[in-house]
């Protein structure tokens, strides 16, 4: 009963959200604020656990297919499907639902406890759509960019720990990566990205909008956007696999 | 003019108002008096739709309030002006963006005409020369004047204050006070503020609404409260030893 309750004021919630903008000249400025302070604030953790999980995904699958029978090439085209199915879109799903939901939920959540969404309500503003909005839309338009970033960044992870650690050579890397190449793979991975860019932003929206109380359960409000956000994303992951892969 | 008929609110099985009914008047200062918890900023909340009451109305100046839809409610708060315990003032914006928030977002008025504004409403409440201060840089006292200063940059009809002396010196409260009431008049306005504070009460209380544990204990002019024999009014209003004192002074002369 307590799921649907909260299901129920979550769709509410979205409802309110998704209504007409007041003045979509503001929500577009709004918007362009977003993508900065939630995409391009986001790009540099991409980069840096991308390249490291490229690097260790290419090392640790040499040291696992360690037979003369199995061409190397394969640990490049391996690094590469890992890259492309799932790290670049579920991992960087993830990190970002800890990176950007806590930031949503906690952002939100203060204003609530300090009464500033309550003032935008008194002026006639409809709060919800003001403050989420252009978040969803935000992180809807930039994480795919992040996304290809992740995967360009991961493969180049790979090559260097290819090359630094003699693992492989970088003719065979580059070999496997170019090898038997689907390009819907990406496509994929898109798709499954504005998916949890919708999750990470309206589930964490969703906690900080309703958190009553003080500072601790802002905290907590947070917490619970990004584990909610995290368990949702693993799900939708499950569904849009069978549903565009099998 | 705003009359509310036989509110009541529960939270969790805990009645917090029970079966209020007042008629605030249009140009005075209304007052909403009472201890902490009593149920003043719920019934405030519930006048202006923050927390949806379980039963009763809320007439705004012949339109019910409790039957409007989302958007009619919206189109009516655009007529409110709210002053907010902590001023909930937006952080991330400057003095002059909170204030210009509200134009922003709905008027057609050029960027000059509004800066005019904004410069009207500002000098109103005594403040020059903060445009570009955050909330932050502000002490309590301006954060009020601010917060009064963006409730009126769309000429209001209705003004609700909610504990604006809370945190503030005798002094800076007076002017808080004697500020509201001032645009009250000039405006001609129907304004309610919720405070437990007496020196507020005395100063710029033309309506006051007494209200004890939930409920609807009493209602009348400042004046009439010194003499009232309510005895949850006395205990609020003479608390102290002082006011004891002075009350019992006041009876021996009389």
């Amino acid at each position: 009963m307590r799921f649907l309750s909260v299901f129920g004021e979550y769709v509410i919630f979205l409802s309110r959200i998704f209504s007409r903008p007041q003045k979509p000249r503001i929500y577009l400025k709004q918007t362009i604020r977003e993508i900065e302070s939630l995409g391009l604030n986001s790009v540099g953790i991409v980069i840096v656990v991308s390249v490291f999980i490229g690097a260790v995904i290419t090392l640790q699958t040499r040291y696992n297919l360690d037979n003369s029978w199995i061409p190397l090439y394969l640990i490049g085209l391996t690094a590469r499907d890992t890259m492309l199915l799932e790290f670049s879109s579920t991992m960087v799903g993830l990190i970002l639902a800890g990176k950007v939901g806590s930031q949503i939920a906690s952002e939100i959540g203060h204003m609530r406890i300090t009464e500033q969404i309550d003032a935008l309500e008194m002026m006639g503003i409809n709060s919800a759509s003001y403050l989420i909005l252009p978040k969803i839309i935000a992180t809807m338009v930039f994480n795919p960019f992040l996304t290809v970033i992740s995967m360009a960044v991961g493969l180049f992870g790979g090559w260097m720990a290819a090359i630094v650690t003699g693992a492989l050579s970088s003719s065979d890397y580059i070999y496997g990566i170019q090898y038997w190449f689907i390009p819907f793979y990406i496509t994929y991975a898109l798709i499954k990205t504005v998916f949890y860019a919708f999750i990470i932003t309206s589930v964490s929206a969703f906690h900080g909008y309703n958190v009553r109380g003080g500072a601790l359960e802002v905290g907590r409000s947070s917490t619970r956007g990004v584990v909610y956000s995290s368990i949702l994303i693993l799900m939708t992951d499950v569904i849009l696999t069978q549903l565009m892969l099998a | 003019m705003i009359t509310v008929t036989n509110i009541s609110k529960s939270f969790s099985n805990e009645i917090v108002l029970d079966d209020i009914s007042v008629v605030f008047d249009k140009g005075k200062t209304n007052l909403i008096i009472g201890r902490s918890g009593s149920g003043k900023t719920v019934l405030m909340k519930c006048i202006v739709g923050l927390h949806e009451a379980d039963k009763g109305s809320v007439i705004f100046d012949g339109r019910d309030f409790t039957k409007m839809n989302f958007k009619e409610r919206q189109d009516l708060r655009r007529e409110i002006g709210m002053l907010f315990q902590g001023g909930a003032l937006f952080d991330s914006l400057t003095v002059e963006e909170n204030v210009m928030f509200s134009l922003n977002m709905f008027s057609e008025m050029s960027i000059g005409e509004k800066k005019d504004r904004v410069n009207f409403c500002l000098k109103r409440v005594n403040l020059e020369n903060v445009n570009n201060l955050y909330p932050s840089e502000l002490s309590g006292g301006m954060k009020k004047r601010v917060a009064i200063a963006r409730a009126i940059v769309q000429n209001p009809k209705y003004l609700f204050c909610d504990e604006p002396n809370s945190g503030l010196d005798p002094k800076t409260a007076l002017l808080i006070d004697d500020l509201i009431s001032e645009i009250t008049k000039e405006y001609d306005i129907t304004t309610i503020v919720n405070t437990h504070d007496m020196n507020s009460v005395m100063e710029i209380g033309e309506k006051v609404v007494f209200l004890h544990e939930g409920c609807k204990r009493w209602e009348g002019s400042k004046e009439d409260i010194l003499n009232s024999s309510d005895v949850h009014l006395n205990d609020f209003v003479f608390a102290s030893n002082f006011a004891k004192k002075i009350k019992a002074l006041t009876t021996r002369e009389d």
